[in-house]
């Protein structure tokens, strides 16, 4: 049974130990569907213990209906997910005291102090009294934030505010941390902070921290990842695993006229050249050796080359034959600024 | 029970229970009010201007005497006023509930572990606190009115206030919980809310109403609102209900807009929560 609510104590309690191997998150077979649309198309994976774990996809691809789903907040349509051994769909409300979430959006009340706001989520969470203040500090030390303890959070920053959107998903010391897109709007200080936290959770507190991101080098901290696209789970592995399944170097050409050039390539050298973005791309190993060969094959016709080690994203492409971010989804201003970078600094290497 | 990481502290209690959710979502509800300053100037001078306006023009304009021993209409429409404070405030305080929800702040309730009863009741609560606080404070102008109340009525009139404000409230918050815009609420409320105070029995007395009008104010559970407020300052005049009926009607109407409030934010759906 789960504690009392008048012993809080902050000593580790005494526990049948968990078996190893045992996953802290199951999930089977799961779907949803709005109206037309399969948001999630049967997804499964496993989140182990202490477990730093990525949910890594473009704009529609499911994560963020993931994410609502093992947040409790919205029904599947069918499969199941278990956290902490509680089902997602029976037992919302033990659940609930398992897991600490933390929303894209502000869920802080900006109009209450951090004190207040804290004081406020502890009492959702049955947490009263000489305990909650002790927490209060507690949490508000940890995220470096107790000197401002007494201040309105309108007058924090956007860094700050999202430090104690932090606390508050843990002030009731949860097992499980999920995040929806935890560094939107954030500055790359203030991002790597917060990576840097939930990587000192992960080992001190042995929290297992579920990231949703749409971001590569975000995935890429991760210790497992799972990438989905229109609803499936196109890969599940480490990062290193999954790049390295690729195999060698991904070679990007840029020709007058890259079709021609990629039916060429494929006929000259039997091997898979696709044209994505107008640039002829292949993966192959050895990408030193084939430059020399493919360049002296057709010689003026192209413009441009780059060797490269396999990213995330070029996971994404081998899985599911485009790019991460699609035309549409450039219209997000920060996906589509994200997606751009990306390309051009792989054909800087 | 639960399999669960045995090198983690302890997490939060069993249970929150109802009460301590409820307490913690009425305080922030207060608090917020009475940090956003205009809100409270705005409560409070709008229905004092408003009285004074519209119950002289009126008063000038016809002459409603005859509902016993008032003199002006000023006297008259006192009652009517101080409900109109309360189903404004009431109503429109609830508009937090789409705020909470587009801000993400609802998020962040409705994954902890509480039940939705204390959501509502919290919510509801707040709301009832808030209208029932400016509509007693507009009881300062009774003596004005010559209005004087005795220790009994005035605890009376405080229940009344309170029952008004809450299942107002509760209206409120089941109007607003599956909306997600301020506009969209606005639509909806003027919709409801001018007909409703019209037709309670403020502007004119239900003795005057003909026909039809007379039976829509029978059934607007307001009308026993101002009924009871009126028979409680002005003792003396013929009352249509007895105090008791009016009272009990509110309590029942309270009861159900609370039922409904919760039947609302009680479903668990497949559609996204915000």
């Amino acid at each position: 049974m789960a504690p009392n609510s008048t012993a809080i104590d902050f000593a580790p309690p005494a526990r049948p130990a968990k078996s190893a191997g045992q996953p802290i998150i199951a999930v089977r077979d799961l779907v949803h569907r709005y109206q037309e649309r399969n948001a999630l198309n049967g997804v499964s994976f496993d989140v182990h213990p202490a477990e730093l774990f990525g949910l890594l996809g473009p704009n529609g691809s499911g994560k963020t209906t993931l994410f609502r789903i093992l947040s409790t907040l919205m029904v599947p349509t069918s499969g199941s997910a278990t956290i902490a051994g509680f089902d997602v769909v029976r037992q919302p409300g033990a659940l609930r005291r398992h897991i600490g979430v933390v929303f894209q959006a502000q869920s802080v009340d900006a109009k209450l102090t951090a004190y207040e706001n804290l004081w406020h989520q502890g009492h959702l969470y049955g947490l009263r009294g000489p305990e909650l203040k002790a927490r209060i500090n507690e949490i508000l030390t940890r995220v470096g934030l107790l000197d401002r303890s007494a201040d309105r959070v309108e007058t924090f920053s956007g860094g700050m505010q999202r430090r104690i959107e932090l606390a508050k998903g843990l002030l009731h010391h949860p097992e499980v941390l999920l995040l929806d897109e935890p560094t939107t709007g954030l500055d790359p200080g203030a991002r790597r902070d917060l990576w840097q936290y939930l990587q000192i959770l992960r080992d001190q507190e042995r929290v297992s921290v579920i990231v949703t991101t749409h971001l590569m080098e975000e995935a890429e901290r991760c210790d497992r990842l799972a990438i989905l696209n229109e609803g499936n789970l196109v890969a599940l592995g480490t990062p290193e695993a999954l790049t390295r399944e690729i195999g060698g170097d991904v070679i990007l050409l840029e020709a007058r006229d890259p079709q021609v050039l990629a039916d060429q390539i494929r006929t000259k050298f039997h091997v898979d050249a696709t044209v994505m973005d107008k640039q002829v791309r292949t993966e192959i190993e050895n990408g030193h050796r084939f430059v020399p060969d493919v360049v002296e094959a057709f010689p003026g016709e192209i413009q441009s080359l780059s060797v490269s080690k396999p990213t995330l994203e070029d996971v994404f492409i081998h899985r599911t034959g485009h790019r991460f971010w699609s035309e549409d989804a450039e219209a997000v201003p920060e996906a589509g600024k994200k997606g751009k970078k990306k390309s051009t600094k792989k054909l800087d290497h | 029970m639960a399999t669960r990481s045995a090198t983690f502290p302890a997490t939060a209690p069993a249970s929150a229970g109802v009460l301590l959710p409820a307490f913690t979502l009425w305080w922030r509800e207060v608090v917020r009010f009475y940090r956003q300053r205009a809100r409270v100037v705005g409560v409070i001078l709008s229905p004092l201007l408003f009285w004074i306006v519209l119950g002289s023009g009126f008063g000038t304009s016809f002459r409603s005497g005859q509902a016993a021993g008032q003199q002006h209409y000023l006297d008259y429409f006192y009652p009517g006023t101080l409900v109109m404070i309360v189903l404004f405030t009431a109503i429109f305080t609830m508009m937090s509930v789409i705020e909470d929800r587009n801000e993400g702040f609802l998020l962040s309730v409705l994954v902890a572990p509480v039940p939705r009863a204390a959501i509502v009741l919290g919510k509801v609560l707040g709301g009832t606190t808030l209208a029932a606080v400016q509509g007693l404070i507009f009881l300062v102008f009774s003596p004005f009115v010559g209005i004087h109340l005795t220790l009994a009525s005035f605890g009376l009139i405080v229940l009344t206030v309170f029952l008004v404000s809450f299942a107002l409230t509760a209206l409120g918050f089941a109007i607003a919980w599956p909306m997600d815009s301020t506009q969209a609420f606005h639509a909806i409320i003027n919709l409801f809310l001018i007909p409703l105070w019209l037709l309670s029995g403020a502007l004119f007395p239900l003795s005057k109403a003909s026909g039809w009008i007379r039976w829509l104010m029978y059934a607007n559970p307001l009308t026993y609102g101002v009924e009871a407020l009126r028979t409680l300052m002005y003792p003396e005049a013929p009352s249509t209900f007895p105090l008791p009926a009016s009272i009990l009607t509110l309590l029942l109407f309270a009861l159900f807009m609370f039922g409904l409030a919760f039947a609302l934010a009680n479903r668990r759906t497949t559609k996204p929560a915000a």
